[in-house]
């Protein structure tokens, strides 16, 4: 599938599968050409992609081939046991995660999970979790505390969902009570945007040592839709609203908001799957290292001094 | 045939020369329209004196009605939003600010301050609606952190009123983040076991509620009041059904389990002070708390 912006090079390769095809049938030598155009297609590619305008990383956040929670699990972990329910209402779908091992370490991964089809999407909602997600999401990391094991959750939500029971079974006081506890947890956090992140929904799993986000990722208070909805009072300002609000990896870099971005193949995450994978095993693996040096209540201080510095005003 | 005839159309007196009808004499209930004295109304705690409906009032109210004499110490008074984003979306954010301190007299949207309430002291953060809707972006979430901290500093319970429509957009990474650092400021005065009570009003929606909010060891509210994480109008378009009647008001939460009691707002004063009487730390409960920091 190809995003609107990605026509040309769609066109371009095109071309290139015609002229090969071609040659092969009338057997003549089109090497020149094809040496050409692959060369225009490389270029066109960086001339693209390293352009991209903050709506066009949005679109490539939510690509359907994209890779999902479930997928880097499968990649990165070499024993993965899931781990279901809240118990206190039911499983929700949309939340995933367990305990797995990843390169001989111990971990509990966690994340926010998509569906590829009609039936997954409806199966998981969309991605949108319910107040039973949350409290999954906190029971799966007090768990990870108990015996000591770091947590990585991953990020990729359009919202926590906006349902009538979701109202009832109190989801601000779910996502709440997650930030709360989030700070005090005593094992390493990793968070990682591999997606989208919508505002309390992303946040609700995203409290970190270390918050990464993909290079081609967004993370807001609102979507670029619902902000130009409410803003402009249309649909149609998408892309000013995604200008507006600065919602890239790139934005929340620059403002602190975040720690890292970790950079994805030229085209987005889902060009190279296991090798967007690799890249975020080593990342993972990495900083555990890394976070392992501090004491629990360093680890503690550092998190909540972090996020008790963000926010500009002037006094 | 008319007696008079406009000469010129429109309204062309300027606004300084417009004269105004003596302001508060009589307040009209918005609820059952019955008319009172505005001296009635404010002395019943701005609600109405028949059908006790909770009229929508502001930090100034509030502290008068709570601190002892209206007498307090307000706390980063002069502080500011600034414009981290350039954000402009009809209007630029920093003109929106600034027509918003013009027309409410307020800086942002939550005032903070200390003071005695029947003789106990209390810490207080009010929101105010009227500010960009106390939508919350970086300027409430340092001074509800800052509050935070003199609550946790002090030992003095904390109180805080939210009315307000979720974060402001006009900060957006910003805005979420104030989530974060007031709950995790709440994290370390829940560690402290400074108590905190948190009442909702009307309204009290989004991330406001998805954090500070909903984090009281005490959640209370005021009857009537709507209260959710997503708003009404969002709910509806979801589930694509009219809500049931009585969702999302405090009442509803109550009974959802979400909420420890409802207060009527001429009773807050005295139920507060009665709740922090009972929790006031005595010499006997202080001891063990100084033991466990020695053997630390």
């Amino acid at each position: 599938m190809h995003l609107d912006f990605e026509k040309p090079i769609a066109e371009l390769e095109a071309k290139l599968v015609d002229m090969k095809q071609l040659a092969q049938e009338n057997n003549v030598d089109v090497e020149e050409a094809v040496k050409s155009l692959e060369a225009k297609i490389k270029n066109l590619k960086k001339e693209i992609y390293s352009n991209l305008t903050r709506w066009q990383r949005v679109q490539l956040s939510r690509h359907p081939d994209r890779p999902y929670t479930l997928d880097y699990i499968a990649d990165i972990a070499d024993k993965f046991i899931e781990l279901h329910g809240d118990r206190g209402v039911k499983d929700d779908k949309a939340m995933v995660g367990g305990f797995a091992e990843i390169g001989g370490q111990g971990v509990m991964l966690i994340g926010h999970q998509k569906g590829r089809n009609t039936k997954q999407r409806q199966l998981r909602n969309f991605g949108m979790a319910n107040p039973e997600g949350y409290r999954k999401a906190l029971r799966m990391m007090k768990l990870a505390e108990k015996f000591n094991k770091p947590i990585v959750t991953f990020i990729d939500t359009p919202g926590a969902f906006p349902g009538l029971e979701g109202e009832e079974r109190g989801q601000a006081e779910a996502i709440a009570r997650n930030l709360k506890e989030m700070f005090m947890l005593k094992v390493p956090v990793i968070c990682i945007v591999i997606g989208e992140g919508a505002s309390g929904g992303a946040l609700g799993i995203a409290i970190g040592d270390k918050v990464f986000m993909l290079e081609n990722t967004w993370y807001s208070v609102i979507s670029p839709e619902s902000c130009s909805s409410i803003l402009w009072r249309s649909w149609d300002y998408k892309e000013q609203a995604a200008e507006a609000l600065k919602l890239t990896a790139y934005d929340m870099q620059k403002f602190k908001l975040i720690d890292e971005i970790i950079k994805e193949p030229l085209g987005g995450a889902h060009t190279d799957p296991q090798g967007m994978s690799k890249k975020v095993k080593k990342v993972i693996l990495d900083t555990i290292k890394e976070l392992n040096q501090l004491t629990p209540q360093e680890r503690i201080n550092q998190r909540i001094e972090k996020f008790s510095a963000m926010g500009v005003f002037v006094e | 045939m008319t007696w008079f005839k406009r000469t010129e159309k429109g309204i062309v007196t300027p606004t300084e020369e417009k004269k105004e009808v003596p302001d508060g004499l009589w307040y009209q209930c918005t609820e059952c329209k019955k008319v009172m004295q505005s001296r009635e109304h404010s002395a019943n705690a701005y609600t109405c004196i028949d059908c006790n409906n909770h009229a929508r009032i502001g930090s100034m109210e509030y502290f008068e009605i709570l601190f002892d004499d209206n007498n307090f110490t307000e706390l980063d008074e002069t502080m500011s939003s600034s414009d981290p984003l350039e954000f402009s979306d009809t209007q630029a954010y920093p003109d929106r600010i600034k027509g918003s301190q013009k027309k409410s007299g307020l800086k942002d949207a939550v005032r903070t301050g200390y003071g005695k309430m029947n003789g106990i002291h209390i810490v207080v953060a009010c929101m105010d609606f009227r500010f960009i809707g106390g939508s919350m972006g970086s300027v409430v979430g340092e001074k509800i952190s800052r509050a935070i901290d003199y609550a946790r500093k002090k030992r003095h319970p904390l109180l805080i009123i939210s009315k307000s429509g979720g974060a402001r957009m006009m900060e957006a990474g910003f805005s979420l983040m104030q989530m974060a650092k007031t709950s995790a400021k709440l994290a370390l005065l829940d560690q402290d076991r400074v108590p905190y009570v948190s009442l909702m009003t009307d309204p009290t929606t989004g991330g406001v509620t998805a954090s500070y909010a909903m984090l009281g060891d005490f959640n209370i509210a005021e009857p009537g009041a709507l209260i959710g994480f997503a708003g009404p109008r969002v709910v509806r378009e979801t589930i694509g059904k009219d809500l049931p009647e009585g969702f999302q008001t405090a009442e509803f939460l109550l009974e959802h389990g979400f909420l420890d009691f409802i207060v009527d707002r001429k009773e807050l004063k005295k139920t507060l002070t009665d709740l922090f009487t009972i929790l006031k730390e005595t010499k006997e409960a202080k001891q063990p708390k100084k033991e466990k920091e020695k053997s630390e």
